[in-house]
């Protein structure tokens, strides 16, 4: 476990290459969530009606993967190309209720829009411009939370 | 186009490079893989209002997950317009469910009699469309994090936060697929 780096040193902005890195991992992101078809409404009913393997498969896969990575990264203490020690930070659990209820909620809104917000992106550019109304209505859906934020059980 | 590149890619394919993005992302930045903090940075961007959750510098944190997001949205132009597979070959069980649901066309990526600007003049269609994407805004931001930060980066890590968040977007899910869904149809 390394130590946070206090966010005030931290590069400020990002140089223009690193955007660029981060610009390309959205495109392999975006084109493996449409090859996959994990952006798919069909593929999501089949996997909430536990239906079919293929959507555990590449949650499952991308989380294995991801895990491992982890580690090694963990391991071999390796730093960021900006030279700043990789600290992942710890999510607060608290008293967990924001976790169950806004999962829930989100869940609700998987099923429906048969989306999750990467794929929804996704889904817009490869033409299904529908899905512009549904990220303006996540939008919306994150301003109302931020507005009740001090309301809500957390 | 040849047919190597426009067939499905199967879950061993995708899922890793899904799964690689944590890694890529840590070592290019350090930062932490996680799409919906992106509908915040929106808000701060576009109307942060008096909202305290808004206001903080968006330019600073959110920079390079909205190049991630422009970078997503060609690769669904990509992946799902230049090469795209057609329709989906999914599992004949559910094709089975949502015929008796009463959805009639199952090709494409979507269902049309759902996801198209015709179906949003209909109640179904605002239900899934509106609703569906408000639900998606509330419930990530309740939750800090979609299926990217928690069911991914988040379980990633062992965090028991993220566990809980995921139990509870099966639960959502399932509500929505058994009890929401047959009162659309």
């Amino acid at each position: 476990m390394t130590a946070a780096v206090a966010p005030e040193l931290r590069t400020p902005t990002a140089p223009r290459q690193r955007l660029l890195g981060y610009f390309l991992l959205g495109i392999v992101f975006g084109v493996a969530l449409t090859k996959s078809e994990a952006v798919s409404w069909f593929r999501i009913q089949e996997m909430f009606r536990l239906q079919s393997f293929h959507m555990y498969g590449v949650i499952g896969t991308a989380l294995v993967v991801a895990a491992t990575s982890v580690a090694l990264i963990r391991r071999v203490r390796v730093r960021a190309l900006t030279g700043e020690e990789i600290a992942i930070a710890p999510k607060a659990f608290g008293t967990g209720r924001r976790y169950w209820i806004g999962g829930t909620i989100f869940g609700l809104g998987w099923a429906l829009t048969g989306a999750c917000p990467g794929p929804l992106v996704t889904l817009i550019g490869s033409g299904a411009t529908v899905f512009l109304v549904t990220v303006l209505a996540a939008v919306a859906g994150t301003w109302l939370y931020g507005l009740l934020r001090p309301h809500l059980p957390h | 186009m040849p047919d190597v590149l426009t067939r499905p890619w199967p879950w061993y394919v995708a899922g890793p490079i899904i799964g690689l993005m944590v890694p890529a992302l840590l070592l290019l930045g350090n930062k932490s893989f996680g799409f919906s903090s992106n509908l915040r940075h929106i808000c701060a961007a576009c109307f942060p209002g008096k909202v305290a959750f808004f206001r903080y510098d968006w330019k600073k944190t959110g920079t390079w997950n909205l190049a991630f997001l422009a970078g997503t949205l060609l690769g669904g132009f990509i992946g799902g317009r230049l090469l795209a597979t057609g329709s989906v070959a999914f599992s004949a069980r559910t094709r089975a469910a949502l015929t008796a649901l009463g959805l009639h066309d199952l090709s494409g990526l979507v269902p049309r009699e759902a996801f198209s600007w015709a179906a949003l003049a209909t109640p179904r269609g605002i239900v899934m469309v509106v609703v569906g994407g408000f639900l998606v805004g509330f419930g990530t931001a309740y939750a800090g994090g979609c299926t990217s930060g928690h069911a991914i980066s988040g379980l990633a890590d062992f965090q028991k936060a993220s566990l809980v968040a995921v139990i509870g977007f099966f639960v959502g899910g399932w509500i929505a697929t058994f009890v929401v869904l047959p009162l659309l149809f």
